[in-house]
């Protein structure tokens, strides 16, 4: 543990390696990564990274798990040896937060990082008289390149062995009574009595935040706040002075441990970095230039992977149609479970170098700088400069995205920030945009040198944004505030991206989201085969005889296209097409249509895999020399015998995708952080109201 | 005549570039998280730079830059 960007997740990823795993904390959904390394030839001991706090009073989700760990000693997450990273060139408000930690009784050792960067800026940190002082072990490391582990491992093994805790501890709440004015010592070890504890400091924490403490029962809960009342104790008040005593005692020490030789008034380079990025004109300038390298890199650069891997998935399920028998189980390997997970591998490339280049920005320091950029202009919605990241991560998944929100302290702001992030067009929609935009939008440029197609696509992110931001504006004068928001934050010095950093977390996003939305679209792909394949009883076959009759002096290729279709159309999935018909009618679509937005309701991105599905079961000619462009082209409306995917269908639809709800897995995701039904129900409503509306609206006009 | 508090000066009324000394806080809840984050009555801080639109503002506090909106600089009061 330790302060953000105190080098806490470069040392566990230097002793880790690629050996961690992500999982969940017991009963929270804040991500906990863990991981093994070895101390010598013999212990293998697991490590927990756990989120940078500055102090063991949280601010935010994510910060609470820290404290709910520390105070519980039967949590089974509790640590044998607390590791604090230090800063080193930040020493004072990082002994804050190990001085807590060592007072809670844990066994610590303190690393000493970012010594390199302390003598950059002429300070000199005495780790032995440092260690001598508050009686911990002390182990120098420079976690960038690995330096000290093994030094490191050794001081592990030794405090696990025989753990050498401070006997005094460095803040005392029970010899407190001038400070507070209450009889402190009294109230303390009345708290240590009733809940046993051995620790004063402890029992500090379980008077201040025992509301936070889910290990303890509620009636433990108005027992604490009884003695409150009964010694009139001020909480807020206690922990202001709390803080300063603990600053005093360490200024004192760091007095005796760090030779300042700073020279007065020199700004440093980050300093003169900041006065450009944060530059009222070249500070957008910039932020807008590397907007759309993200978007330029999602889009143009990621194209020939998407192609390639399309191709490869193509040329398998074509080279397996030939070299397998004819039979229903090749059908479903094929064009079933295959065309899935194409489906999914296909958004690798688009999500793998989002996360690339938002890590960069988060490595480099540039993201806080973005948040400090925005907060002003994101505030008017009801947003916090901290909004800024899930609504980029939302261009790629709205998944991610949404966990990214945990660092938002206000409650309010972060689940207006959760409620508007899925209208962020997400790459899932891009198959949907780019196929629906290639269908009406004639390839021509404008004003020279603007590809029309492009100006639309732009058009549709820009309408997912803008809807966005009024339904943040409309949410914030609906729900009101129950906490007040909070902004202050370090700016961290810019630093050169750690590659093998930036690597972990490409990989760890790109396989959670495999993992995630892979399962969901691969079952859903094959239980959409299944449906429209088979019909109840012998409807199909009843289908198809009456076909042939009906039409038996049409050519045979005719013939089978009608029995093709007409299958379909008996099929369960074409039953509940035709039931959903009336519905969607007044937007345009027909039943084919609804089967796809019946399927895709569950992950968006199946459209394009089910009507591809859909037209080449619903057509004879295998379906394999033709694309889905080609076949929607061709796709008759038997209405008006013009073509069936008209402008106005078209916008209708894109519209619709642009804002309809269609993700299970960012349905169960917001489920999870807003720990209910309520918000995920209230946002499903208003995205699918807001698709429909707005749906209905773009094909009446442009009819 | 009405009772009114003379108003002290705070962080937020800094000009780019000034240097002052913190006092004390004009909002407890407020000063928790600053005192944390090394806010200390006493401490020297100095407005490094501030956003495009003047708010948020970055200030540096015992050698490190620490961001905040302006609404939570005002609660910082500064020595005269």
């Amino acid at each position: 543990m330790g302060n953000p960007n105190s080098g806490k997740s470069s040392l566990f990823n230097q002793l880790t390696g690629l050996r961690q795993k992500v999982g969940n904390f017991p009963g929270v959904t804040v991500d906990k990564k863990s991981g093994t390394a070895f101390l010598n030839e013999t212990t293998e001991i697991s490590i927990i990274d756990l989120p940078g706090v500055y102090s063991i009073y949280p601010k935010s989700v994510d910060e609470q798990v820290v404290t709910d760990i520390l105070a519980n000693p039967q949590h089974p997450d509790y640590p044998d040896v607390a590791v604090v990273v230090v800063d080193a060139s930040n020493l004072n408000r990082n002994l804050l937060l190990f001085s807590q930690i060592q007072d809670l009784g844990v066994p610590v050792i303190m690393a000493l990082n970012m010594l390199d960067i302390a003598r950059q800026q002429h300070l000199e940190i005495n780790a032995v008289r440092l260690s001598m002082q508050l009686g911990v072990p002390v182990v120098k490391i420079n976690a960038r390149i690995g330096e000290g582990l093994e030094l490191l491992k050794v001081a592990i093994e030794q405090q696990i062995g025989q753990p050498t805790v401070s006997e005094t501890l460095f803040f005392d709440p029970g010899q407190q009574t001038v400070l507070a004015g209450h009889d402190m010592k009294g109230l303390i070890s009345d708290v240590r009595q009733q809940y046993q504890l051995t620790n004063n400091y402890l029992a500090l924490q379980y008077l201040i935040q025992h509301d936070g403490f889910s290990f303890l029962g509620r009636p433990q809960r108005v027992k604490l706040d009884g003695l409150i009342e009964k010694y009139q104790f001020d909480e807020i008040d206690f922990q202001a002075k709390e803080t300063i005593g603990r600053y005093q005692r360490i200024g004192e020490v760091v007095k005796t441990v760090v030779t300042d030789k700073r020279p007065l008034n020199q700004s440093t380079w980050s300093q003169r970095i900041d006065r450009i990025l944060l530059h009222p004109v070249w500070g957008y300038a910039i932020f807008a230039t590397v907007l759309l390298l993200i978007f330029q890199a999602i889009f143009a650069w990621a194209q020939p992977f998407v192609d390639g891997i399309d191709a490869g998935v193509a040329w398998l399920n074509g080279t397996l149609h030939e070299q397998l028998p004819d039979s229903p189980l090749t059908d479903l390997l094929t064009d079933g479970i295959i065309a899935g997970v194409g489906g999914v591998v296909v958004f690798i490339p688009q999500i793998a170098f989002l996360f690339l280049l938002v890590s960069l920005l988060e490595e480099s320091g540039y993201m806080s700088r973005v948040m400090v950029l925005m907060d002003r202009i994101m505030r008017q919605f009801g947003l916090n400069g901290r909004s800024v990241v899930p609504l980029i991560s939302g261009v790629a998944c709205a998944v991610p995205a949404i966990m990214a929100t945990r660092s938002i302290g206000s409650w309010r702001e972060r689940l207006i920030t959760i409620l508007v992030t899925p209208l962020m067009s997400c790459s899932a929609r891009l198959p949907i945009y780019t196929i629906l935009i290639a269908l009406v939008v004639p390839e021509k440029t404008v004003l020279g040198f603007l590809n029309l197609q492009g100006v639309v696509m732009m058009g549709l992110y820009l309408l997912g944004l803008v809807a966005a931001l009024v339904a943040a504006y409309v949410f914030k004068l609906i729900i009101k505030a129950k906490e007040r928001s909070l902004f202050v934050m370090e700016l961290p010095t810019y630093k050169w991206p750690r590659w093998n950093h930036v690597g972990i977390t490409v990989w760890d996003s790109v396989t959670s989201f495999v993992w995630q939305a892979g399962r969901v679209i691969v079952a859903i792909s094959i239980v959409l085969w299944v449906l429209a394949s088979y019909g109840p009883g012998d409807s199909l076959e009843q289908a198809e005889n009456r076909v042939r009759s009906e039409y038996a002096n049409q050519s045979a290729e005719q013939v089978e296209n009608r029995v093709a279709s007409e299958k379909l159309e008996a099929s369960y999935a074409g039953r509940f097409g035709k039931i959903l018909e009336p519905v969607i009618k007044p937007l345009g679509y027909d039943w084919k249509i609804g089967i796809a937005l019946i399927s895709s309701f569950a992950a968006r991105e199946v459209f394009v895999g089910t009507i591809a599905t859909i037209y080449s079961i619903g057509s004879a000619d295998e379906g394999n020399d033709s694309t889905i462009r080609e076949k929607l082209a061709a796709e008759i409306n038997p209405e008006t015998g013009g073509p069936m995917y008209t402008p106005a269908v078209a916008f209708s639809l894109l519209v619709f995708y642009v804002f309809a709800m269609m993700c299970m897995s960012t349905i169960a995701t917001v489920y999870r952080e807003t720990k209910g039904w309520k918000w995920p129900m209230i946002q499903l409503a208003y995205m699918s109201i807001l698709a429909y509306g707005s749906a209905f609206l773009v094909y009446q006009l442009m009819k | 005549m009405p009772h009114r508090k003379i108003q002290k000066r705070s962080v937020a009324d800094l000009k780019v570039g000034e240097k002052a000394v913190i006092e004390s806080f004009s909002d407890q809840w407020m000063s928790l998280k600053l005192l944390e984050m090394g806010c200390l009555p006493g401490t020297e801080v100095c407005l490094h730079c501030k956003a495009p639109l003047g708010d948020p503002i970055c200030l540096n506090v015992s050698g490190y830059c620490l961001s905040m909106r302006k609404s939570e600089a005002a609660t910082i009061l500064i020595e005269p």
